[in-house]
């Protein structure tokens, strides 16, 4: 077995390679005879997928197949895009309890941490990057936590190489976290909107004041001059504003002020969304949630039901499908659970295909990244996943995962415990078998 | 007619062991409430001072016919039937004779299996929604206090309970938390509307000792005088045992001649005696192999049974041991890394330890996972193919059913589709593995006390009255 770390850096120095126009044969691959979900458009039966040089370069049927192509029989399997988990703090959290491994989050000044960047935090060597992708993540997008304002998120694919090699984009949202206030020093939920405000006001003064700052002529600001100018994009609409919110009134809260500030506005978790559904489906807004959750975990989330994103999507919202049971790590060694999530989703009302589009294109497309990834196209990035059979089944398993064209099958950490223990009492000192 | 069943049922463990009686009036709960204690003399002259006051809500005799029937007592029997009268099951089978008062429920393309047990619950004493006001499942003012019983903080109004039961789960063990070395007796509930804890209380199930290995005692003591280390935990699980032999012997001692006044009374010795008298099942916090291994040491030196290893993300590496000292383990499919004693989780681990001949069993430690404890096995059955190591619906149902029950001292009374047993019973929507099956009816004693399909047949406990919105469109 080759250790992981030279198996990396070899992954790496062949995309490397891929990147600047080397070609060999293995870099094409056709994925042949199974039934292929484009996302972006009907499924094909016994449809084929090319991908070269790390791209996909045709989905169809009767797709000619390259010479010297590797091929894979889909024959029976299911095909569809690399799944996005769109709300993970993978690779900037490795074992939760222990302080050292965990930079999701950043201290900030008075719980403002807009210029906060999670991704420089982001580690490729993380053990949990292949759980994820062994089990059909290909991308995910990296969430910072805590605070007011707890920093921008960044969308990555589950490869090796260096952090620059992973990010697909970055920033990708702001995100701020609105409902609870002892947890950001204020005293009631209509206090954390005014503080927003203010953050969003000294924003746009700033912006056009910027001179007057440098000569400090200007008035003390809410926030520090490089969070300030982390929320620029915000008010210029450039970049979304991810607010995580669970009570209806708070969600409605936020709506004002996207509408007041015109920031385009995601929201997150949103446990009673679907109470103001229409609202949200009338302002354009998408909301990222689950469907393992109906705790009234709290008061501002009394109203959590799994249908929620079932009849969020019928009322018309574009919806993406994150970890919200509760337990686990979902955010982290459980990010490989949002099949299970888009499963409980179907069984709580949403269609099997918006399911799927709410773990592909839907998230991709909110952070700005539909023509990279969440889709089977040309020109979309190789994350391609051959499925056994209904991806969101348990009995299903992924019998080959790509992504950038490359594919994975590199043992786990866990795998390689299996291995050693699954004769008793372990082979610690005896050689592994490969 | 019972000759029959056991004829379909062939190879079925149950036939040999089931009770005769093939119908059972209802019996009232004080009087199977008679805490059948075992080996030993309790130290107190109340050992029931909070007895159950649970009786079985009104039934009716219900055959579902056409069903399959994972009944954790042997093979899937597909298109079978079942039939349940007062509150006990009556027959199970390829057919059943449905009296002419039954209600039939035809059950095509649906499962039936025994009612979810989890054994591993903090339901009422971390009550929804939350916060200080309800948390009330660590006593964490010292690292010892087998004083205290769960029962006692439980919530009977946790809107917790009623999607509990939703999920198809129809015993609950509440367990105090995971601070304390020593965190107290656990309470096995009945998931049932109850005006109090003991209206819910499971009658005549023996209590449990909930005792934690590892980080979370020694995160919580170490700035607070110890244990700050895991040396210190053990030193603490010894003291403590050294102190309940001791007071064992004095009642025993009392309880046999009556000399004297009695030895006085300590509510926190006297459950530890209890544990040593074999009365009480342990139930032990613990993810790491090498700490397993300690722990059952201590059982050893003290003389009492450990009766399950819960959380035991490491449990796949001494499965072997846990089979010979026939410890369960309580296991979750897929959590783990969330902190270094559980960095070594698998998901085969249910599946490896099933194997190794140990009972393995699916718990939750969570109000949201123990309400898909039939997702989480699922998983597991899958990582266990994943290696070769195929586990069947019929032995993976016993995960969720017998298994626990055996756990809880129970496997006499539930966990299993067998005559004679409780008529706690899920009827699935399809197959329990599959993620889109969800239980469509739940029936407790054979009272049918949630019903998908009708909203007046869904419990909603006065918490939920105003606070919750009704969620009908």
């Amino acid at each position: 077995m080759i250790p992981y770390r030279i198996f990396s850096q070899l992954v790496v120095a062949t995309v490397v390679a891929a990147t600047i126009g080397t070609t060999t044969a293995a870099q094409t691959i056709a994925i042949t005879g199974g039934k292929v979900y484009p996302v972006s458009g009907p499924p094909i039966e016994n449809g084929t997928v090319i991908i070269s040089n790390g791209k996909i370069t045709a989905v169809g049927v009767n797709v000619p197949i390259p010479a010297g192509a590797q091929r894979i029989d889909a024959g029976g399997k299911i095909v569809t895009p690399g799944f996005v988990n769109s709300s993970t703090q993978l690779g900037v959290q490795e074992v939760s309890a222990v302080n050292d491994t965990r930079d999701m989050s950043a201290r900030g000044r008075d719980n403002i941490a807009a210029a906060f960047t999670v991704w420089e935090g982001l580690n490729p060597n993380s053990v949990m990057l292949a759980p994820a992708r062994k089990e059909g993540i290909t991308s995910f997008v990296i969430i910072p936590t805590g605070g007011l304002v707890a920093g921008q998120a960044a969308l990555a694919d589950v490869v090796p190489g260096t952090t620059t090699d992973m990010i697909i984009r970055a920033p990708v949202a702001m995100v701020a976290e609105v409902g609870d206030p002892l947890s950001v020093g204020l005293s009631s939920r209509g206090e954390i909107i005014v503080k927003l405000r203010e953050l969003l006001e000294d924003t746009k003064f700033f912006r056009t004041h910027r001179d007057a700052f440098d000569r400090a002529q200007s008035r003390p600001f809410a926030a520090s001059r490089l969070d300030l100018q982390a929320m620029i994009p915000v008010i210029e609409g450039r970049l979304p504003l991810l607010i995580t919110v669970d009570r209806a009134s708070d969600i409605d809260a936020a709506m004002r002020i996207a509408r007041d500030y015109n920031v385009k506005l995601i929201i997150g978790g949103g446990a009673e969304a679907w109470m103001i559904a229409d609202k949200l489906a009338a302002a354009r807004i998408p909301v990222l949630t689950g469907a393992m959750n109906n705790i009234p975990a709290g008061f501002a989330a009394l109203g959590q039901r799994q249908e929620n994103a079932g009849l969020l999507r019928k009322a018309g919202v574009q919806v993406a499908l994150i970890g919200n049971a509760g337990g686990g790590d979902e955010e982290a060694f459980n990010v490989r659970n949002l099949k299970q999530e888009a499963g409980n989703a179907v069984s709580y009302g949403m269609t099997w295909d918006d399911a799927l589009r709410a773990v592909t294109l839907a998230p991709a497309e909110f952070f700005g990244a539909a023509d990279r990834i969440g889709s089977l196209q040309p020109g979309r990035e190789g994350n391609v996943v051959v499925w056994s059979g209904d991806p969101f089944e348990f009995t299903t398993r992924v019998e080959h995962v790509f992504v950038r064209g490359r594919e994975y099958k590199e043992k786990t950490r866990q795998d390689l415990l299996i291995e050693r223990y699954r004769n008793l009492p372990g082979t610690h000192n005896a050689p592994l078998p490969e | 007619m019972r000759v029959f069943f056991c004829l379909l049922l062939l190879g079925a463990a149950g036939c040999a062991s089931a009770p005769s009686q093939t119908s059972t009036s209802p019996t009232p709960a004080r009087d199977s409430a008679q805490t059948d204690f075992g080996r030993g003399l309790t130290s107190t002259p109340n050992a029931d001072p909070f007895p159950s006051t649970y009786v079985p809500f009104p039934s009716r005799t219900t055959v579902i016919r056409n069903v399959n029937l994972l009944t954790a007592a042997g093979p899937l029997i597909r298109s079978g039937a079942i039939l349940m009268q007062n509150g006990k099951i009556v027959a199970v089978g390829a057919s059943v004779t449905a009296p002419a008062d039954a209600l039939v429920i035809d059950g095509a393309g649906k499962y039936v299996t025994p009612g979810i047990i989890d054994d591993h619950s903090h339901l009422g004493v971390y009550a929804a929604p939350g916060g200080n006001a309800l948390s009330d499942g660590n006593e964490a003012t010292s690292p010892t206090t087998p004083q205290v019983w769960a029962e006692h903080s439980v919530w009977p109004q946790d809107p917790q309970f009623p999607r509990n039961l939703a999920g198809g789960v129809t015993t609950l063990q509440v367990l105090p938390g995971s601070a304390n070395l020593i965190g107290g007796r656990s309470v096995v509930l009945k998931v049932v509307p109850g005006r109090t804890v003991q209206a819910m209380k499971f009658p005549g199930a023996k209590y449990g000792l909930k005792m934690a290995c590892g980080e979370n005692p020694k995160r919580v003591y170490g700035q607070r005088g110890g244990p700050s280390t895991r040396m210190g935990n053990v030193a603490g699980y010894r003291a403590a045992w050294i102190r309940a032999q001791d007071y064992r012997r004095k009642w025993d001692k009392w309880n046999a001649d009556h000399k004297g006044d009695p030895p006085t009374r300590d509510l926190g010795l006297e459950t530890l005696a209890e544990v040593l008298r074999g009365n009480m099942l342990v139930h032990n916090h613990c993810y790491r192999a090498d700490e397993m291994a300690q722990m059952i040491d201590i059982a050893h030196e003290f003389g009492y049974k450990i009766r399950s290893f819960h959380h035991g993300v490491e449990a796949y590496k001494i499965a072997d041991l846990l089979a010979k000292e026939g410890i369960s383990g309580s296991l979750w499919a897929d959590w783990g890394s969330f902190k270094m004693e559980a960095v070594d989780a698998v998901k085969a681990n249910l599946a490896l330890v099933d194997h190794a001949g140990a009972r393995a069993i699916v718990h939750s430690d969570d109000p949201s996972g123990s309400q898909r404890l039939n997702q989480e096995a699922a998983k597991a059955m899958e990582a266990g193919a994943e290696i070769g190591m195929l586990v069947s619906e019929e032995q993976a149902i016993k995960w969720l059913t017998i298994n626990p029950a055996w756990a809880l001292g129970l496997d006499d009374r539930i966990g299993s589709l067998e005559a004679g047993k409780n008529a706690d019973v899920v009827l699935w929507t399809g197959d329990p593995f599959s993620v889109y099956s969800k239980p469509e009816k739940v029936w407790v004693d054979g009272a049918l006390l949630y019903d998908r399909l009708d909203p007046s047949e869904q419990w909603r406990t006065d918490f939920e009255l105003g606070f919750i919105p009704l969620n009908r469109n």
